[in-house]
């Protein structure tokens, strides 16, 4: 397969909806012009190939490009639109929360919101308003979907699924992985939303992790197979639907968990792997589920403390090794 | 406009103009060289006629502001040395490495808050103002933001509420045209954001943001008038942002010629000849303030560079008032 860099591959999939479907639309601050003049960004050229009618750098007005999103995509036009950086999201939440989430239900099942929000992650050094991972408070709203990629053919793949999926999806995209390089095929190959990858298979304990943090999980895995520790690593790919029997079957013939995410610990998405693993493979369990996560603190500035904050791989082996 | 009386408030405008530019080509230099400055830099150069609006006000008056502060914070007084060991992130910053250049804050110069959500800064600035009225401090709140966050819905909000219970809050936009890569034309569907002022029951005046003489004018009349109880106004000052948005971005989306223009317009070279050729200020004495700017910057680049980085295990504090946080 080809390598290319996940920015390179989000661009791909976004120009294969384009061309495909011309109900697809882009919208943003700075999608079109940008102040980031780099081939890597997802959207970098997009509007000198579809021009300005279907690329829209928009007002600094997160209320209104996901307001738009809802009411263009209610009218069956296909939106995919960028939260520029994740906390800007509570900007945007009435527009995604209480109503993309919602309308469909509120009409009896009338209403269609066929929208895409794609949104930057990671943690940079800007300090904590403009790095902070919120995909649990995302994942708490019924009828919100939402995918979490870790490398290219997987960014390219969910997010053209989820442009065609008849549902909201919010797309999570690491930033940092955008300079990453990675196989991802060509064409127009989708990722279905709600299937989990075994990154790695193993025997002694199964590692969860989506986004960044599986190569975090992969590099505790090859750390602790020096050690003759063989560990599991599943990819989630999309946190709603969550691929629970992946997750179970894993443990089940493991019989060992530990979570990883670069969002902070205290009511994460590992709590909730946890309590499934606690309510449905309780009879798998060897030993206590154990969480990787960033501590309760909003994201650092200095990088020392980013340094500290960030879950490492260390600290996945740590975890490993407490439940052994 | 400038009046005989007015030498003493003009020269230290002109003084913290200088100071505001030297230190921020110094975090141009510093931003050069990699690995001396960690995260995005986001400059004030070119809007330093704002300066004098700080100026204007009280010094129990209170300022809310946003990503591009350093102008305005070191016009209120704050302690360079610690600005910029902040900026590198330094256990001896002003807000201790967690902010950085984006969120300064100074209370003990009254700059009380700053946020680099957009449009965060105005409802923010309401509260404060609230609190004054409420508690008739006599004081008044002045908030920047810029054309782009003139869009967000937050700032509407503000001055609605500020209009309807007359807040003594002065709204200060600084409009440099462009708001990251999009231009003041893609984001706002009227000819400026002075006359918005109208839709909240306020007084509204576009200044030429690169003249001093013309901010300062305003914004004591503007102060003022909130002072006197007679509910917030909206300047807005038609400036340029000189440098990207952060270092790192080399405006490939301006026109060099725009540039060149706004260059040909530099507040700071208008002001220093200006008040020399008025004779407020002798070629001498700028020279001097010229020295002063540079020693001031010396001394606290060597003040940042020489203070340790904060513990990494003080991630977990301020929090909360009282306890750490947890792992
Ligand atoms: C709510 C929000 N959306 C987006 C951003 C990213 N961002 C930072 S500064 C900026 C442009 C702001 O333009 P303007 O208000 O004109 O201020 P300027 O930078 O020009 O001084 C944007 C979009 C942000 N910080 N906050």
């Amino acid at each position: 397969m080809r390598e290319m860099h996940t920015g390179v591959a989000i661009r791909e999939a976004l120009t294969l909806a384009m061309e495909q479907d011309e109900r697809v639309f882009l919208a943003g601050e700075g999608i079109g012009t940008s102040i980031h003049d780099n081939p890597l960004m997802p959207t970098y050229g997009l509007l000198e190939k579809f021009g300005s009618k279907r690329v829209k750098d928009t007002p600094v007005s997160e209320a209104a490009i996901a307001g738009l999103a809802v009411g263009a995509s209610n009218m069956g036009l296909l939106p995919v639109v960028e939260i520029m950086f994740f906390p800007f999201m509570t900007l945007a939440s009435d527009m995604v929360v209480n109503h993309a989430a919602k309308l469909r239900y509120l009409s009896g099942g009338k209403s269609a919101f066929p929208l895409t929000v794609r949104v930057k992650a990671g943690l940079f050094p800007a300090g904590c308003q403009h790095c902070h991972n919120l995909e649990a408070w995302m994942a708490h709203v019924p009828g919100l979907k939402m995918t979490f990629a870790s490398n290219p053919a997987d960014a390219k793949g969910l997010l053209l699924s989820a442009i065609f999926d008849p549902d909201p999806v919010i797309v999570v995209e690491d930033m940092g992985l955008y300079f990453m390089l990675g196989e991802a095929p060509e064409g127009d190959v989708r990722v279905p939303l709600g299937k989990a990858r075994i990154a790695r298979q193993g025997t002694d304990a199964t590692v969860v992790a989506y986004g960044g943090a599986v190569h975090t999980a992969m590099a505790a895995a090859g750390m602790l197979e020096a050690e003759g520790v063989s560990l599991e690593v599943i990819d989630l790919r999309t946190l709603v639907p969550l691929d629970k029997e992946t997750v179970l079957e894993s443990l089940g013939r493991t019989g060992r968990l530990v979570t990883v995410h670069d969002a902070t610990r205290f009511c994460g998405y590992g709590a909730e792997l946890a309590a499934i693993a606690a309510e449905e493979g309780f009879a798998s369990l060897k030993a206590p589920v154990r969480r990787v996560a960033a501590p309760n603190t909003p994201a650092p500035f200095t990088p020392p403390q980013v340094e500290y904050y960030k879950p490492g791989a260390e600290d996945v082996v740590e975890a490993v090794r407490s439940i052994l | 406009m400038a009046t005989a009386g007015d030498a003493g408030i003009r020269l230290q405008i002109l003084e913290k103009m200088i100071l505001s530019r030297r230190f921020e080509d110094q975090i141009t230099e510093l931003a050069e060289e990699q690995g001396r400055l960690p995260g995005m830099q986001i400059l004030a150069t070119g809007q330093e006629a704002a300066v004098a609006a700080v100026l204007a006000l009280q010094d129990d008056d209170v300022i809310v502001t946003n990503h591009r502060s350093h102008a305005h914070i070191l016009a209120r007084g704050a302690d360079p040395n610690t600005l910029m060991a902040e900026i590198m992130g330094k256990e001896s910053g002003v807000n201790h490495g967690k902010s950085g250049t984006l969120h300064l804050i100074v209370p003990e110069v009254n700059v009380l808050m700053t946020s680099t959500v957009v449009g965060a800064a105005p409802p923010l600035a309401a509260g404060a103002a609230f609190a004054q009225q409420y508690t008739e401090s006599g004081a008044i709140t002045a908030v920047f933001f810029g054309d782009g966050a003139a869009a967000e819905g937050s700032v509407h909000e503000a001055m609605n509420l500020a209009g309807v219970w007359k807040l003594p809050l002065l709204f200060i936009c600084e409009n440099n045209c462009w708001a990251g890569a999009q231009s003041y034309q893609e984001h706002c569907s009227v000819g400026n954001i002075a006359s918005r002022a109208g839709s909240y029951g306020m007084p509204g005046d576009l200044v030429n943001g690169n003249d001093a003489d013309d901010v300062l004018k305003t914004a004591r009349d503007l102060a003022a008038r909130c002072r006197e109880g007679k509910g917030p106004a909206l300047m807005e000052l038609a400036t340029y942002r000189m440098h990207g948005h952060g270092e790192f971005d080399k405006q490939h989306y301006v026109d060099p010629e725009e540039l060149k223009e706004w260059a040909a317009r530099d507040p700071l070279t208008m002001y220093r000849k200006r008040l020399t050729e008025e004779g407020v200020a002798t070629a001498e004495q700028i020279e001097s303030m010229e020295q002063e700017a540079a020693r001031i910057v010396e001394e606290a680049v060597r003040f940042a560079e020489e203070s340790p980085y904060p513990a990494p295990e003080a991630v977990l504090d301020h929090v909360w008032a009282e306890a750490r946080a947890t792992r």
